[in-house]
């Protein structure tokens, strides 16, 4: 940790208050991420991980609200910063990228005219200077023929190829930090991985820091240099990519591994957490995971605090698995 | 909608039903109802104009159509002039002489009847047709949806001109009238909600079942209808009355001798410009607050019964 | 497109037909105008002659034909009182409805858009809350009994606007118009905000449930995301997307306009083809009737017309399913 973080969050908190209660959608969920190096947040659907990419461009719809912590962008609070600062932040400095390519595309607009706004919103060019950089972005992300691109409508593109054009839109501005929304949850498996495989180069080539929600851990091993698991809120395990996946601390996060079909376990039963995701408004007392936990005790009644771990690796639980020579858990009974 | 909301839309539909399920529909509807007051409001001064209207001869000062008692010395009384009669007319008299309060709860009662009246046979022939439509399907559909169409595509105010241009003035034509101009909206919703309905798998069990079509029909698919057309419905009292109101103002539809509020309206009209506003202004307003309720009712009865349901 | 465009013309075509049949066919049934024609001390012989040389001794199907072939001359009969062609009579007048139909069209759009955005944007705001229940007002609200208390108001107790009539008229590019002197304008204001009250609703609505679904989009989200200043997401995004839907029912609903016209004439006595309508009701004019009801029907399937283009263009997406048909 040598560099400066581009991003560093600290204690976030949002919190939905809706009619039924209050949701804590994010909860106190800490991480940091250098400029060139991709963080993989890591959840079930549900367990805040959106609403923490929302929470950082300042994009929370009501009735949710960031009630506490900090976000600092190289040093700059994102929570307390004006909401004029936070527009011109937004596009230039910090973009991101949709879930559902088929929605976030105004389907009224022409390609061209929602590229040309994103540049002239933060710089005054002239109409000509924004085209040519649009369609430079276009190619970048390998679309072909972009002149004749620019001038269609979103409907006249496939769902890979409208992915493109909002991963073109998000770096039309060379941002620092790109906040990556399950980009490739709604695409085939084969552009997907073009997709991974661009976005990678153009980070590691112009040195920005991206965060890639997603609940597909073989993404994230291919793709990001750290992990965060989010379960109902909280980050319960992060760390190093390698070291999480090889050896998962938290059994939620070991849960979700052994939940993941591989070729090294064909054959053999693919086991599953038990129990739902709970509903954020009916969270129970202490460990939110404990009730779908096997080695849940007493303990667990009580919120757990955040522990270290070697190799820079934070924990949420009372009862992290602990490893022998043999990367086999030591059930005590 | 971000997967959170959604995940905490679930979670507030799994409460709210398991706090509904110790409910009966009709309670829960009910409460949903009442969590408008305007709505509320709106629905005890309907309850409160039908009483009026029902009992209308038992509460009004005078009898506007006892042309014994009705002299032309009165005419133009301003409100809380006293009549010959002694009687003390607190909203004026009209041109003829006739006390307003009394003319207004008269005409309050044949702008509701004429309302309510062409509404419940043009839902019934509507309903008729729109369920045939929906279950036969195929040309007889495709004919009526038609003739639906071509109808709806012209403004009701001059479907309804032409005819009582054609037909003349009274209740009866007036009546018909209405309900020309108002059977295609029952028919066409009814039939979409039908279309929706018949797929459904309870009605392909009652096929399957052996029921006949007319058990399948009016046991089966009509009750399930029931929500739109009620939302419907009330719209379409609130339209005819306005619409007949509109027609007598035109001097079409009601006659002299039965006046509505519109044919009171109309009659101050006259007047409005020498500045004896009471003969158009209270049989307006009666007008008006009729129609307001009953749009927030229905505007109410929209939400609660069907959020989908499109105007 | 031209095969959707050709289809629509042979669809429109029968709609006429049909049209032309009821509507004489009702019409044919009214009264009988040779009672208020011909003085009452007129003979017999009179009376017949009256009656020849206006073609109501002929079978009724053959008075259709006869119709039929002079309405495709562009003859939509005589009128009985004025002794002058029906058509004329209503072309004359027409120039002042449409300026009311306009003008009210204009007053809908112009007020209803940025008050139903409003009311979208920020529906909790006590703003908008009164903007939807003014909206409910406005369709409740008998547009006849509006006009007299608008008279009541205006004319007669604060004396600020004429009552009734048109008032001086311009004759600009052929067509007399109103509204470009003080004089006419005056006169134009009340009739026509009248006539707009149950359209301005009707547009707030509209536009007010647009924005609200719109803003829930994931377009809007990513356009903030871009870092678009809030004018531009309003105004192009969310704008462009509500206008489709309010344009389509707007340019449908034209036609209820210039029909609803005649209750607003009649109550301000503007000198348009509504209040000549209700007069000629009035005189069982049969062929001013006819004529008039013809023209509403040949507006009503052009106005349709229109609108299903318009739509293709202004929807990028309806343009491709055409492309592709």
């Amino acid at each position: 940790m040598t560099q400066k973080p581009t991003l560093d969050v600290r204690d976030l908190r949002t919190y939905f208050f809706t009619k039924g209660g209050v949701a804590k959608a994010v909860d106190g969920i800490t991480f940091s991420i250098a400029p060139g190096k991709v963080l993989g947040l890591v959840g079930e659907s549900g367990s805040g991980k959106t609403v923490t990419g929302f929470s950082i461009l300042g994009l929370v719809d009501q009735p949710g609200r960031v009630v506490g912590g900090e976000i600092l962008y190289r040093g700059e609070d994102l929570n307390k910063v004006s909401a004029e600062r936070m527009r011109e932040l937004r596009g230039v400095n910090i973009s991101m990228i949709f879930q559902d390519p088929m929605m976030t595309l105004n389907p009224v607009l022409r390609i061209d005219t929602q590229m040309i706004e994103a540049i002239r919103a933060h710089e005054k060019v002239s109409k000509e200077i924004a085209r040519q950089r649009a369609r430079d972005a276009l190619g970048q992300v390998g679309i072909a023929s972009p002149d004749e691109r620019l001038r269609a409508y979103p409907h006249q593109f496939s769902g890979g190829m409208r992915q493109r054009v909002a991963i073109a839109i998000a770096l039309l501005n060379k941002p620092d930090l790109i906040v990556a929304d399950e980009p490739t949850t709604a695409l085939d498996v084969t552009i997907q991985g073009q997709i991974l495989y661009e976005v990678q180069k153009l980070c590691s080539q112009t040195g920005t820091a991206l965060i890639w929600i997603t609940h597909d851990l073989s993404v994230v091993a291919g793709l990001a240099d750290q992990i965060c698991v989010m379960y109902a809120g909280k980050i319960v395990e992060s760390g190093e990519v390698n070291a999480v996946l090889d050896n998962p601390m938290h059994p939620y996060t070991h849960g979700l591994i052994t939940s993941v079909p591989s070729k090294n376990k064909r054959g053999a039963p693919l086991s599953q957490i038990p129990g739902m995701a709970p509903s954020l408004l009916s969270l129970p007392k202490g460990c939110a995971f404990a009730p779908r936990c096997k080695w849940s005790n007493s303990n667990c009644q009580e919120q757990p605090d955040i522990r270290l771990a070697p190799q820079n690796r934070r924990l949420l639980c009372h009862n992290p698995i602990e490893y022998n020579n043999d990367n086999i858990r030591q059930e005590t009974s | 909608m971000t997967a959170t909301d959604q995940d905490l839309t679930e979670g507030n539909k799994q409460d709210a039903q398991e706090f509904e399920g110790l409910q009966t529909p009709f309670k829960r509807f009910l409460s949903d109802f009442c969590e408008s007051k305007l709505a509320v409001l709106g629905f005890l001064v309907i309850v409160g104009i039908v009483l009026l209207a029902i009992f209308a001869p038992l509460l009004t000062p005078t009898d506007p159509y006892d042309l014994t008692s009705v002299t032309i010395l009165d005419s133009r009384l301003a409100p809380g002039e006293k009549m010959m009669s002694g009687t003390v007319a607190y909203l004026g008299t009209d041109g003829a002489g006739r006390d307003m309060v009394s003319a207004m709860i008269y005409g309050l009662r044949i702008s509701l009847g004429v309302g309510i009246g062409s509404g419940i046979i043009a839902m019934l022939i509507g309903i008729s047709f729109g369920l045939l439509s929906a279950y036969a399907g195929g040309r007889i559909d495709a004919l009526f949806m038609r003739i639906v169409d071509i109808q709806l595509s012209f403004p009701a105010i001059l479907v309804a001109l032409v005819l009582l241009v054609t037909l003349g003035k009274g209740v009866d034509k007036t009546l018909i009238a209405l309900v020309v101009v108002q059977w295609a909206y029952y028919a066409r919703t009814i039939r979409g909600t039908a279309l929706v309905e018949r797929r459904r798998e309870y009605i392909e069990s009652a096929v399957c079942l052996g029921l006949s079509k007319n058990r399948i029909m009016f046991r089966h698919l009509l009750p399930n209808c029931i929500a739109p057309m009620i939302v419907v419905g009330t719209m379409q009292v609130a339209h005819a009355i306005s619409l007949e109101a509109t027609l007598s103002f035109l001097g079409l539809g009601m006659p002299q001798t039965e006046p509505s509020l519109g044919r009171l309206i109309s009659n101050g009209f006259e007047y409005i410009l020498s500045g004896k506003y009471w003969i158009s202004v209270f049989p307006g307003l009666a007008l008006l607050v009729t129609i307001v309720s009953i749009n927030l009712v229905g505007d109410r009865l929209r939400d609660v019964l069907n959020p989908r349901l499109q105007k | 497109m031209s095969v959707f465009i050709i289809r629509r013309l042979l669809q429109s075509g029968v709609v006429v037909i049909i049209m032309s049949f009821i509507v004489f066919s009702g019409v044919f049934l009214i009264g009988d105008p040779v009672e208020i024609l011909v003085s009452d001390d007129a003979d017999q012989e009179e009376r017949e002659e009256m009656i020849k040389s206006m073609g109501l001794d002929k079978p009724f199907l053959v008075q259709y034909g006869i119709f039929v072939s002079k309405a495709l001359k562009g003859n939509l009969g005589e009128s009985f009182v004025f002794n002058e062609p029906a058509l004329l009579l209503i072309l004359d007048r027409m120039p002042a409805t449409m300026e009311l139909a306009v003008v009210s069209l204009m007053i809908a759009i112009i007020f209803g858009i940025p008050l139903g955005v409003w009311a979208g944007l920020k529906p909790d705001s006590w703003a908008s809350k009164s903007i939807m229940t003014g909206s409910i007002l406005g369709f409740s609200l008998p547009t006849f009994w509006v006009g007299i208390m608008m008279i009541l108001l205006f004319a007669v107790m604060l004396g600020w606007l004429p009552s009734t009539g048109r008032g001086d008229v311009q004759v600009i590019l052929g067509m007399p118009l109103s509204i470009f002197s003080w004089d006419g304008f005056s006169h134009v204001l009340m009739p026509a905000v009248n006539l707009a009250l149950f359209k301005l609703s009707m547009v707030i609505r509209l536009a007010r449930a647009g924005t609200r679904e719109v803003l829930h989009q994931d377009y809007i989200k990513f356009a903030k995301a871009k870092g678009l200043q809030e004018s531009r997401i309003i105004l192009v995004h969310v704008m462009k997307n509500i206008l489709i839907p309010v344009v389509t029912v707007l340019g449908l609903e034209f036609g209820g306009l210039v029909a609803f016209s005649v209750v607003t004439e009649t109550v301000f006595a503007w000198p348009g083809m509504g209040k000549l309508l209700i007069d000629s009701i009035g005189l069982l004019d049969r062929p001013i009737i006819v004529a008039y009801l013809m023209i509403i029907v040949f507006l009503f399937v052009f106005i349709n017309l229109v609108v299903d283009i318009l739509y293709s263009i202004l929807d990028p997406r309806v343009r491709l399913q055409d492309v592709k048909s």
